[in-house]
């Protein structure tokens, strides 16, 4: 059996499922600890199975705390940068595109270094390695703890970042290093900051899987836990502790995934309202369908791979306004609906309300909205489908109806048919989908590097980066038989000679049961 | 006119749109121009009809692939050495740098130049929006040589084309700019004052600004962005044409690598206004010429722009998406675009497109 766990910002919810069936599930308050929420949640689930913690084979766990960590600017340390370059990019500096708030909270240490490929690999200069020594006795020195390296065309070889971890290592053994070609993309800049961020994060996932890792000893669960990543795939948690920049967009994802799953839909538009926003995802074969566009994350500019999210002003919490154009959102009560609107005594008009006054749902006191003017709920109704019509409608890739799957506790908003949809699910559970989401994560494998297809063909180019990406998955625990190639896309580079051309494969697999 | 920081996104924001789907992603080139002005850089946008007759001015940019600046960033520094190196080679200072290209990253490191170096940038360039060769510059169409062509990389290997056409400085030059790592600091295009305001793409820096501008202003007021350019671009100083060719989705994408290009086609399938249509646009990494049905709505050099359906945001051809939801734009270019020998150098034929060269106005 396997836990499923996701740590929000509110709530923290256990799921506990015996292969494809929902044993049990349960929300508790996140604590500020992390581990009593974690242990309270999955103590609820257990007991209310009755089920022993020997027989538990894995935990999954998603959480945001990290991406809240750079949010918020908290729980973050000081991180030396150095790249490897010079003397190229000595025109943009590390750093150079972030806000100043999170610049003063892991300092300006930033070293440019000899070093560097070029798009066809030759490199741009030799490693300096008595300069890499230097530096590293400099960041000693200063005792800074946490090391980021990047360096020009890391993602075609990334040998020279290898090479100067192993010299900042000798001269300064107890840093902690994260290199730019393990994290990201093509694209220095987008790269270099998820790398610094990732460096500054080091602390807090240390402290984190720390605390997953006592929370379940604690529990006596002797089974290996996953986190899950912003794809909706699974890390090993030792990976997670190196690389905590990858879980960012874990929360959606998994959302969307545990909808997949619910609904037994592998192709369908995720429609998940919350208190105060709708996110719309979209589901291809099963995974999210990621977004193509530079994301930024606090601020700082990135290439993760993140879902394709679209988030509206829509939820249970939403404001209601006005008689005839009524219009609901984009403000909303949030945590306080159980106080402010007029079911729960309040005084506030919410989309809640509406929803109840329509008979769409028993909450709170009906009597409460007896007295509102029919038409202008019937109004409100129709801005509520509407919003969400549309917000599917700027998702979806063909004009044909798409099937869609609502989650979130608003999802009682949702009552009639929906334009543009070819049918809608409501599934049972729908509000634990993120737990279930993690529960079910599979593990992936990702190629994205240049191929010159004059030399080395097309095909072949295409099948080592299939057979890489695959290797990968293994690797990272999926079950050999299971791996599947979920993704191929080629990105020809304009100017480039002999049919140079960007390929990015990923495949994905069940994880092998231990 | 000076340049801001306040005015920076609206100018990069209409690079992009002027990049007609290529011409590099400015992002980059606007973090580095931004890091001029952060250090508190004056850069004059100088009115061409200021430039002096004799005045020495000089183009420089970066040639190369856009896919490589991303990673080995253009060095401003490299360039100002191109430029001094053109200053030797004609014996002469120059007085004012114009850009080559107003779209996409050539657009922006004039200035950053102007910022290193104090000298003015000229309002306007030498394609009126973004081209994939060197010659498609219509100094070269009106006499202007392209050579002598300083290529540099960071480690100051320098390699100087004297080519007798500004086709075979491209040839030339494409060879040493792959051999530099596919990606060169380069000046080109030295002349007078008096060739850059006869030969030039005028006012179009300030275009790009008013564009970006229009764009942010509609969002801002919630307004209809399309509305807005088109009101812009027909009150704009050279009074052009600009309409919404169609609204879509992309619902097929092909992309082949041929000779070192992106070439490929977009098809959109039509939503509000165009629904039941389909729109098909070609592309050498800049959008070429767009048809409906057998029936052609725009052609280069007429810019063709694939903007966000929502909010406008100008979309290159790397960022072309399956799904996507777009409208695509059109708008004629100035008369100096259009002339016989304009068309020569980057007009339909050159392109491989079968149609006679037909005004966007004419067509829509």
């Amino acid at each position: 059996m396997r836990i499923g766990v996701d740590v929000g910002g509110t709530n923290t919810d256990a799921v506990l499922m015996d292969g494809a069936a929902v044993v049990a599930s349960i929300k508790a308050p996140t604590t500020a600890d992390v581990g009593a929420g974690v242990v309270a949640a999955i103590e609820g689930a257990l007991a209310r199975s009755e089920v022993a913690p020997e027989t538990i084979t894995g935990v999954m766990i998603g959480t945001t705390q990290f991406t809240n960590a750079i949010v918020e600017r908290r729980r973050l340390v000081p991180v030396a940068i150095v790249r490897l370059a010079l003397p190229a990019t000595e025109s943009l500096n590390p750093l150079i595109d972030w806000p100043h708030d999170l610049v003063d909270t892991i300092g300006r240490n930033v070293y440019m270094a000899k070093g560097g490929y070029e798009v066809d690999g030759r490199e741009i200069s030799p490693l300096d390695e008595a300069e890499i020594a230097r530096i590293a006795r400099d960041i000693a020195a200063k005792n800074l703890q946490s090391i980021a390296v990047s360096s020009v065309f890391a993602p075609l070889n990334s040998a020279q970042e290898d090479r100067a971890a192993e010299i900042i290592r000798n001269e300064h053994p107890e840093a902690q290093i994260t290199l730019s070609n393990e994290i990201g993309r093509v694209g220095l800049i987008e790269r270099e900051n998820a790398a610094v961020m990732n460096a500054a994060l080091v602390s807090l996932s240390a402290k984190v899987v720390g605390a997953f890792r006592d929370a379940l000893k604690e529990l006596k669960i002797d089974a290996p836990f996953f986190i899950s990543q912003n794809d909706g795939t699974l890390m090993s948690a030792a990976y997670v502790e190196r690389y905590p920049v990858l879980t960012f967009a874990s929360g959606p994802t998994n959302s969307m995934r545990g909808a997949a799953f619910l609904s037994d839909q592998q192709n369908a538009v995720v429609v998940d309202i919350g208190g105060t926003t709708t996110d719309v995802g979209v589901l291809a074969r099963g995974f999210p369908r990621e977004s193509a566009v530079a994301v930024d994350v606090g601020g700082v500019r990135t290439n993760f791979r993140m879902p394709d999210v679209l988030a509206i002003g829509l939820g249970g919490g939403s404001l209601v306004r006005g008689d005839d154009a009524v219009t609901v959102g984009p403000d909303s009560v949030g945590f306080e609906l159980t106080e402010k609107a007029l079911v729960f005594g309040g005084d506030t008009l919410t989309a809640t309300d509406i929803a109840v006054a329509a008979g769409f749902a028993e909450i709170g006191e009906r009597k409460a909205v007896a007295g509102l003017n029919g038409a202008a709920v019937q109004r409100g109704l129709d801005t509520i489908h509407t919003m969400v019509e549309d917000a599917i409608d700027r998702m979806k890739t063909s004009a044909e109806p798409v099937p869609a799957i609502l989650v979130g506790g608003g999802s009682i908003l949702i009552e009639r048919d929906l334009a543009g949809v070819s049918t809608l699910s409501i599934p049972e559970r729908s509000a634990v989908a993120n737990a279930i989401g993690a529960a079910i994560a599979q593990v992936g494998g990702e190629v994205d590097r240049v191929f010159s297809y004059e030399q080395e063909g097309r095909e072949n180019a295409i099948a080592q980066a299939k057979d890489e990406a695959q290797a990968k998955a293994a690797d990272a625990g999926a079950k050999p038989c299971s791996i599947e190639i979920i993704e191929v896309e080629e990105i020809p580079l304009a100017y480039l000679p002999g049919a140079a051309c960007r390929v990015r494969v990923k495949a994905v697999g069940d994880l092998a049961d231990s | 006119m000076k340049m801001h920081l306040d005015l920076l996104p609206d100018f990069l924001r209409g690079t992009a749109f002027l990049g007609t789907g290529g011409g590099g992603d400015p992002y980059v080139g606007g973090l580095i121009l931004r890091q001029k002005l952060e250090e508190g850089a004056d850069i004059t946008i100088m009115d061409p009809m200021e430039l002096d007759d004799d005045d020495f001015v000089v183009s420089v940019a970066n040639m190369g692939a856009p896919t490589v600046m991303v990673e080995k960033i253009p060095s401003a520094h490299t360039m100002v050495k191109c430029l001094r190196s053109i200053e030797r080679e004609k014996g002469r200072k120059a007085a004012a740098l114009i850009a080559a290209e107003a779209g996409g990253i050539n657009g922006t490191l004039p200035m950053a130049i102007g910022a290193m170096t104090g000298l003015p940038v000229v309002d306007g360039d030498g394609m009126g929006r973004a081209f994939p060769e060197l010659q498609m510059c219509t100094f070269g169409v009106y006499g202007v040589p392209a050579s002598p062509i300083v290529l540099r990389d960071e480690h100051d290997n320098e390699v100087i084309v004297r080519a007798r056409s500004n086709l075979e400085s491209e040839w030339f030059a494409r060879v040493v700019c792959t051999r530099m790592g596919t990606k060169s600091e380069i000046a080109l295009y030295s002349m007078s004052g008096q060739e850059a305001k006869e030969t030039g793409v005028l006012y179009t820096t300030t275009l790009a600004m008013e564009i970006g501008r229009s764009i942010r202003e509609a969002r801002e007021t919630q307004s209809d962005p399309f509305a807005g350019l088109t009101h812009y671009f027909e009150t704009s100083r050279d009074k052009r044409f600009c309409a919404v060719l169609f609204e879509g989705k992309v619902v097929d994408l092909l992309r082949e690598t041929t000779q070192g290009w992106a070439i490929g086609r977009v098809r959109f399938e039509g939503i509000g206004e165009s629904t039941g249509e389909q729109l098909e646009v070609r592309f050498q990494n800049e959008f070429l010429v767009a048809q409906q049905g057998g029936r052609t709505l725009a052609m280069v050099p007429d810019l063709i722009c694939v903007l966000d359906q929502e909010n406008a945001e100008p979309i290159t051809t790397e960022g072309l998406k399956y799904g996507q939801r777009v409208r695509v734009v059109g708008v004629s270019v100035p008369p100096v675009m259009r002339t016989p020998e304009a068309l020569a150098v980057f007009g339909p034929k050159y392109f491989g497109i079968a149609d006679v060269y037909t005004p966007i106005e004419a067509l829509v």
